[in-house]
């Protein structure tokens, strides 16, 4: 029995994905992994397409389609062997955030934008010296008549040099209680308060462009606040059920993909006597034990966006998968990389961008530590 | 039973740090991995001090030292900077099937020219990405009058295109069985015939080259043998095992560096109005990684202070680079996690040393050749 229910329409849009990503992507991987950056065009091909924020709803020029699109994209986005058109971070972690909390001008003047690709967004919470501890920000929004002003820091931000549209976290400062001061603002790339930072090199994930960001004076409109002033931990909270689903869909996804990449490359590689690597009983197992692992995912997984599809509250179950799913994925190209032996030295290895990239996993969007600290109080410890 | 270092052996730990210290520069170190570049300058300044061939004879400007103290390089060397450490240590991956088996008109000709910084060297042994047994050699020497002919193809071997001999393992006979058909034949890096296709991007150790090296009808002087014509698997065996304390060594010190950096980090670093070092969840992984070095360190001086004392066993060395090889792998990997997003940034370099310390599992034996060999030491034949 299948949990999740696709229908016909689910299907013609995975195929047609699949081959978008074929033609208009996939190509082009190892070219963005040297450039450490995507063109924004491919972002508007991809928009165009049809195949950006399709949850958005259809006055907003979206297809107010349900989740499941949401984890055909994901499925079919992680097959790319390239992590730079992060379309599920924008899809379908930041636009949600425009989508359920901003106002009906600010919908209008961004959404359209972000369903065809021609606006790409960023969300800036992390600063240098707060990471897993986003009460500790001390990005201000000071308020000034009719304008907010932003002042502070952000760094590691996804999309960072690509960004036309950024979601800032912000403290009020006139207010003392962290939970209570934190705003989220919508700030327009070309608003002149905002500049770019250093365009960061990381271990993996090359053709993402992460980048810092400086705020001086940066005055935007009341208005551009997000739901209240003042609810930005509540919509945040609101919102990471959906984020730690994405993350945990596609470790699960990735690690799929690796244990049917190391079983083929098994199959095929001979040692000079003539029996294939597959043929090892120690490799078999680890094998039959690796895909075991990612058996186990699915399930949970599928189960969750069951439930979050239903409207459920899983933030629980949803943490604990992401913290699950992520270590999973970390083991499964761990061992991967020793089965292959001495090939997995050279990055032609496609196995190498997959370990490299792999590892961020169980870091952002909450650290793994983060995630179990989380679930520990919901579990009355 | 003495269960410390001696006092040279504490003193040239002391001189290793004292020179990665001083000769290391962060920055200069990223800049060499980003274009892929070997540090010309440092490794000499390395030879000069003897840290090249520390375990060469002193008649060939080696230090006269054992494998034990190369060992000890290796971790300290390792332990600053793992990329440095990597390339300094390796420009002599290979010169100990000269040291330990060759003419002395061969050692005379080559070690010197390594120890003293004016030579890498390189061995080109197996011919599969995998074969850490050896056991499929196609390469062949001819000879013809008083010359080898030689003729092979050799994947992934260190050095590739700088150094300044190859290590070349040849079949010699066509139809003995391998443990009496193979030679092992150094060839110099100019000779005719010799092309090499390097790899250009590579996970890690990325300061030194790695290619193939393809070998057409290169000549050289028969006296470029190394020992006895047919004894080649056996030396490159003998090879493999000494080398594989090496790279545990190196091993060893990446995991020792990384912690190093982790426990800076945790004492520092505040979330939550603690240092990330008060919580129980931080400081019991810092236990562990701090546990799986030590049970690594032990195994590994102890496999090399055997092999210095004419008890080379090869069990042991396995067993040193499995454990090793694995230590390493997940200290780094932790102390990635520790540092977080930082740990992930280039600049923060405890990346590198996660990729660098991966390569180390997967170089000279992977976890299931290692295994397949303890076993079969542990086990025996059952018939």
């Amino acid at each position: 029995m299948e949990i999740l229910q696709y229908t016909e329409a689910h299907q013609q849009f995975r195929t047609k994905l699949r081959k978008f990503l074929a033609e208009e992507v996939t190509p082009y991987a190892d070219q963005w992994e040297k450039d450490h950056i995507v063109p924004k065009s491919v972002w508007q091909t991809m928009g165009r397409a049809g195949f950006l924020g399709t949850g958005v709803p259809v006055k907003y020029g979206g297809m107010g389609a349900d989740f499941l699109y949401t984890v055909i994209g994901i499925e079919e986005m992680t097959a790319t062997n390239q992590t730079g058109l992060s379309a599920q971070l924008h899809s379908d972690i930041i636009v949600p955030y425009i989508t359920s909390y901003a106002n009906d001008e600010l919908k209008q003047k961004y959404l359209p934008g972000c369903v065809n690709g021609g606006i790409i967004s960023a969300v800036a919470m992390t600063e240098p010296d707060a990471g897993s501890d986003l009460s500790s920000i001390t990005t201000t929004a000071k308020e000034e008549g009719d304008e907010v002003v932003i002042n502070g820091s952000k760094t590691f931000i996804s999309n960072g040099i690509n960004a036309d549209v950024i979601i800032v976290a912000a403290k009020d400062p006139a207010m003392d209680n962290p939970y209570q001061s934190m705003s989220l603002y919508l700030v327009d790339s070309s608003n002149p308060g905002f500049k770019r930072g250093r365009h960061l090199e990381k271990m993996g994930m090359h053709s993402q462009d992460t980048a810092e960001m400086f705020f001086s004076d940066c005055r935007i409109p009341k208005t551009n606040v997000l739901g209240k002033k003042g609810n930005g931990f509540l919509i945040l909270m609101e919102k990471l059920q959906q984020e730690r689903l994405v993350c945990s869909i596609g470790a699960v996804a990735g690690a799929h993909i690796m244990v049917e990449q190391v079983k083929a490359y098994c199959q095929k590689t001979k040692t000079p006597s003539g029996k294939p690597l597959s043929k090892f009983q120690a490799t078999q197992f680890t094998l039959v034990e690796m895909m075991t692992e990612v058996k186990l995912g699915q399930t949970f997984i599928e189960k969750l966006v069951y439930e979050h599809m239903a409207g459920d509250n899983v933030v629980i179950e949803t943490s604990m998968a992401k913290y699950w799913t992520t270590d999973l994925i970390k083991r499964i190209a761990d061992r991967s990389l020793d089965l292959m032996g001495e090939y997995a030295g050279d990055e032609q290895c496609r196995m190498v961008r997959a370990w490299r990239d792999a590892r961020i996993l169980s870091i952002f969007a909450g650290t793994n530590e983060i995630m179990k600290g989380i679930c520990a109080k919901f579990m009355g410890l | 039973m003495e269960f410390k270092l001696n006092k040279s052996q504490k003193e040239i730990q002391k001189a290793a740090r004292a020179f990665a210290k001083g000769e290391f520069d962060k920055e200069q170190s990223l800049e060499f991995n980003k274009n892929r570049e070997y540090p010309l300058k440092i490794w000499k300044k390395a030879a000069d001090l003897g840290f090249i061939g520390i375990h060469f004879d002193e008649q060939y400007s080696g230090g006269g030292l054992g494998l034990l103290e190369n060992v000890l390089l290796a971790e300290e060397l390792c332990r600053r900077d793992s990329s440095m450490g990597c390339a300094l240590l390796l420009s002599s991956y290979g010169s100990e099937c000269l040291l330990r088996f060759s003419s002395t008109a061969l050692k005379q000709k080559f070690l010197p020219a390594i120890a003293e910084g004016r030579m890498l060297s390189a061995a080109a042994l197996k011919e599969h990405a995998n074969d850490y047994n050896i056991t499929g050699i196609a390469a062949t020497a001819v000879v013809q009058d008083d010359e080898y002919i030689i003729n092979g193809v050799k994947p992934y071997v260190i050095n590739a295109g700088n150094a300044g001999c190859y290590l070349v393992l040849c079949r010699t006979d066509p139809d003995l069985d391998l443990k009496q058909a193979l030679s092992l034949i150094v060839v110099e890096g100019d000779r005719a015939g010799l092309e090499v296709d390097k790899i250009s991007y590579k996970m890690g150790l990325n300061l030194i080259n790695t290619g193939t090296v393809k070998f057409t009808d290169v000549h050289v002087p028969c006296t470029n043998l190394i020992g006895t014509q047919g004894q080649g698997l056996q030396y490159a065996q003998h090879f493999c095992n000494e080398s594989r304390l090496n790279i545990a060594g190196l091993a060893l010190g990446m995991a020792q560096g990384a912690l190093d950096r982790a426990i800076d980090y945790v004492k520092q670093r505040v979330q939550f109005g603690k240092k990330l070092g008060q919580f129980q969840s931080t400081q019991h992984k810092i236990a562990v990684m701090s546990t799986k070095i030590q049970m690594a360190r032990l195994m590994v001086y102890e496999a090399a202070w055997n092999y210095d004392h004419k008890n080379q066993d090869a069990n042991l060395a396995a067993m040193a680079k499995l454990t090793c090889a694995r230590a390493a792998v997940e200290v780094t990997d932790e102390t990635v996690q520790l540092m977080g997003g930082y740990g992930y940034m280039t600049e923060y370099e405890v990346e590198s040393y996660f990729r660098n310390a991966k390569l180390m599992e997967i170089l000279e034996g992977n976890q299931e050749i290692l295994k397949d060999q303890i076993a079969g030491h542990v086990i025996g034949r059952i018939k």
